[in-house]
């Protein structure tokens, strides 16, 4: 008798225990506020990014707040963003996203920084159901799982260097070209490469160098001396911001004189600023740059949000920051849209998002890329011992004319 | 061919530099460091930060390892004087505590973004454009050849040089004879650390430089000295740019992908080779 009740005690304290951790999830909404959910990495080896990460989730809060916040159901409501630090760790980031949902719950998700970690965390989002809008994971690997609750703000990796190769192809004639590239071995390093092989197969364009760099690169002397020896059209390359460093430092000390250099992350490692001339010509993909003319009702344009960013923050806003601020103007527009906290509603509505922002057009395709906005492309350009980068690609939009080819190293 | 040689033999002095002062301590103080890496990279802000100051970061050479010297010395008295006695796995555990400490104090205050300090030294030319040698890299090699030679001379001719040997050979033997082995302790690790300074200052300028890029330096200098075998210094300069060499050929033979691949298949073939020997000579002893 005793060990029945004991039993029964133990179940019914359980129960209670189950009930009351789910009853909170129910707290999306407190009062006024919309209780948006992230983790981001504020400590460790993506503290910068995940630091513009915020700051451009933080800035698009505050304007929107201020600009009378979100309207549902005739009543107006205010974000609020609950924030931990992933400690740039995905294992870290799969757990602080398991606590904001089931222990904070949270029902509306905004992404980490980097493809890596919000590959942690969509399956998690994905299994509670719980729409996420991410701003920083580029994976195409992300869009072919076939999620239903992930949409991102930005284009997919494999679309970064494709505008480059059309480019030279174009430069060259119409007539296919030879390219060497080299790519860091991560998820999003790799899908660039994917998208460069794709490019190549479209146009005909022969691969004739192919190397994958090691994580812990410091040095590509010896793909630099590949280079050097079969004289490709285009040099591809992709490693984050060491990759781009290590690259422009090691190109100038050989002298690697190549008609074109693409490659990505020249803004994330302030390229123009540390190399200096050294990096003139390089061109390089980014999801968005200031000049571009894009307009939204919170932020004006492009050279508005960069000066109101700046005001606010002391820096220029990188792309990291940019596309932060547009994952909230997607979640304004669809709450409004959908009428309704429901998450399932919610999810519909920012299905069907059409929008544009000061960081370019907003559509989600069946997987939750942003198939509305292409990449652009710009230069390093240096008037005097101040380089700046311009774009040059899409012409709609370029500052600058494309230099091609790339000037010798003996003629500079 | 001649350029993978000539980056080879340049990057493996380098290298053969940080692992000289694993060697030492190694075989001074029984303990294998694993924060090497990161007193590295320590160095190499110290030639950067002296790089935003305006300062050429080649005299990073001259300053960072007097610096790099007394948090040697700091971190002995610290830590390693605790470990010094103990087991090998010990020693690990507390350098790895170290490495991971010394990371997350750098990126407190330098920030997790990566940087390269300008040496503007230009390149050097030969066979008529086809070769190319930045000066940077020359500069490195030069320098760690110096200090390389210099530290040898030291051992030999110095007080202290003399009394790390003898700690060295036997440590209670040095301690019955007068030897204070603590201090020698103290300044081996020292040395050490202003190696890596050194080192780092080099990076600086010929490579890059991000909180957490220090492994590497530590586990290819842990290898060149087990190729080396401990206490030799002349074979670690000569296992550092044999690595460095075939380093770079695998790389532009066989592909990026498979350079440091084949570097530990180099390793372990020379584990294996070194084990059968061994087991020939006892057959002989026998």
């Amino acid at each position: 008798m005793k060990k029945i009740y004991k039993f029964a005690l133990i179940l019914l304290s359980t129960l209670s225990l189950i009930l009351g951790t789910t009853s909170t999830s129910f707290s999306k909404v407190e009062g006024d506020k919309i209780i948006l959910g992230a983790a981001v990495s504020l400590t460790g080896k993506y503290s910068t990014n995940g630091k513009h990460t915020q700051n451009g989730y933080n800035f698009a809060v505050t304007r929107i707040n201020q600009m009378g916040g979100v309207k549902v159901g005739g009543k107006s409501y205010k974000f609020n963003i609950i924030y931990y630090d992933d400690e740039s760790n995905s294992g870290r980031a799969a757990q602080l996203a398991e606590r904001l949902i089931k222990q904070d719950g949270v029902k509306f998700m905004l992404g980490p920084y980097s493809s890596g970690l919000t590959k942690a965390i969509a399956p998690i989002t994905e299994e509670n159901k719980i729409p996420m809008v991410e701003a920083n994971g580029a994976s195409r690997s992300l869009f072919t799982k076939g999620y239903k609750y992930l949409f991102a703000v930005l284009s997919p990796a494999n679309q970064y260097l494709e505008v480059a190769i059309d480019l030279a192809v174009e430069k060259n004639g119409g007539k296919p070209v030879n390219i060497a590239m080299a790519f860091e071995q991560d998820a999003f390093s790799q899908d660039v490469r994917l998208g460069v092989i794709d490019a190549a197969e479209r146009t005909g364009s022969k691969i004739i160098i192919d190397d994958k760099l090691p994580k812990e690169l410091n040095d590509m002397a010896a793909t630099l001396a590949k280079v050097k020896a079969t004289n490709p059209d285009v040099l591809a390359l992709s490693g984050h911001s060491k990759g781009a460093l290590t690259a422009i430092r090691q190109i100038a000390e050989m002298q690697v004189d190549v008609p074109m250099l693409a490659m990505t992350h020249c803004d994330a490692s302030k390229l123009a600023k540390q190399h200096g001339k050294k990096a003139e010509y390089a061109l390089c993909a980014a999801q968005w740059h200031k000049t571009l003319t894009y307009k939204d009702d919170f932020f004006g344009d492009g050279m508005k949000y960069d000066n109101d960013f700046n005001m606010e923050f002391g820096y220029a806003p990188p792309y990291q920051a940019a596309e932060s601020s547009a994952a909230l103007l997607v979640w304004k527009d669809a709450f409004e849209r959908a009428n309704s906290f429901d998450t399932e509603k919610v999810r519909d509505a920012l299905a069907k998002t059409d929008m544009q922002t000061f960081y370019g057009n907003i559509k989600f395709g069946s997987g939750g890329q942003n198939t509305a906005k292409p990449m652009v492309l710009f230069q390093v350009r240096c008037e005097g011992d101040t380089c700046e980068n311009k774009v040059v690609a899409p012409t709609k939009w370029a500052s600058a004319e494309l230099v091609h080819p790339t000037p010798k190293w003996s003629e500079r | 061919m001649v350029q993978a040689s000539m980056d080879g033999i340049l990057l493996g002095i380098l290298f053969a530099l940080i692992a000289y002062g694993m060697a030492l301590q190694w075989g001074v103080m029984n303990i294998i460091n694993i924060a090497q890496g990161e007193l590295v990279i320590l160095g190499g802000y110290i030639a950067y930060t002296m790089y935003t100051m305006g300062i050429h970061p080649a005299f990073g050479v001259i300053v960072a390892p007097i610096i790099m010297f007394f948090v040697g010395w700091f971190l002995y008295k610290l830590v390693i004087y605790r470990v010094v006695d103990r087991d090998l796995f010990i020693s690990i555990l507390a350098t790895f505590g170290i490495s991971i400490l010394t990371q997350q104090l750098m990126n407190f205050v330098f920030g997790a973004d990566v940087v390269v300090a300008q040496s503007n030294f230009g390149t050097t030319m030969l066979f008529d454009n086809s070769v190319t040698l930045p000066n940077s890299k020359i500069f490195s090699a030069v320098v760690s050849i110096i200090f390389a030679i210099g530290l040898v001379i030291y051992m030999k001719k110095s007080k202290l040089g003399r009394a790390i040997r003898a700690t060295a050979q036997n440590a209670r033997a040095a301690k019955i004879l007068g030897v204070d082995t603590e201090k020698v302790y103290a300044a081996t690790f020292g040395i050490n650390a202003a190696l890596c300074g050194v080192a780092g200052a080099l990076i600086s300028i010929t490579f890059t430089l991000h909180p957490y890029v220090g492994l590497p330096y530590t586990v290819r200098s842990f290898m060149i000295v087990i190729i080396a075998g401990l206490g030799n210094l002349p074979g670690v300069a000569l296992s550092g740019m044999g690595l460095g060499v075939f380093e770079e050929f695998a790389d532009y033979l066989l592909g990026t992908e498979f350079r440091i691949g084949s570097v530990f298949l180099l390793l372990v073939l020379i584990l294996v080779y070194r084990r059968f020997k061994l087991s020939r000579k006892r057959e002989y002893l026998k």
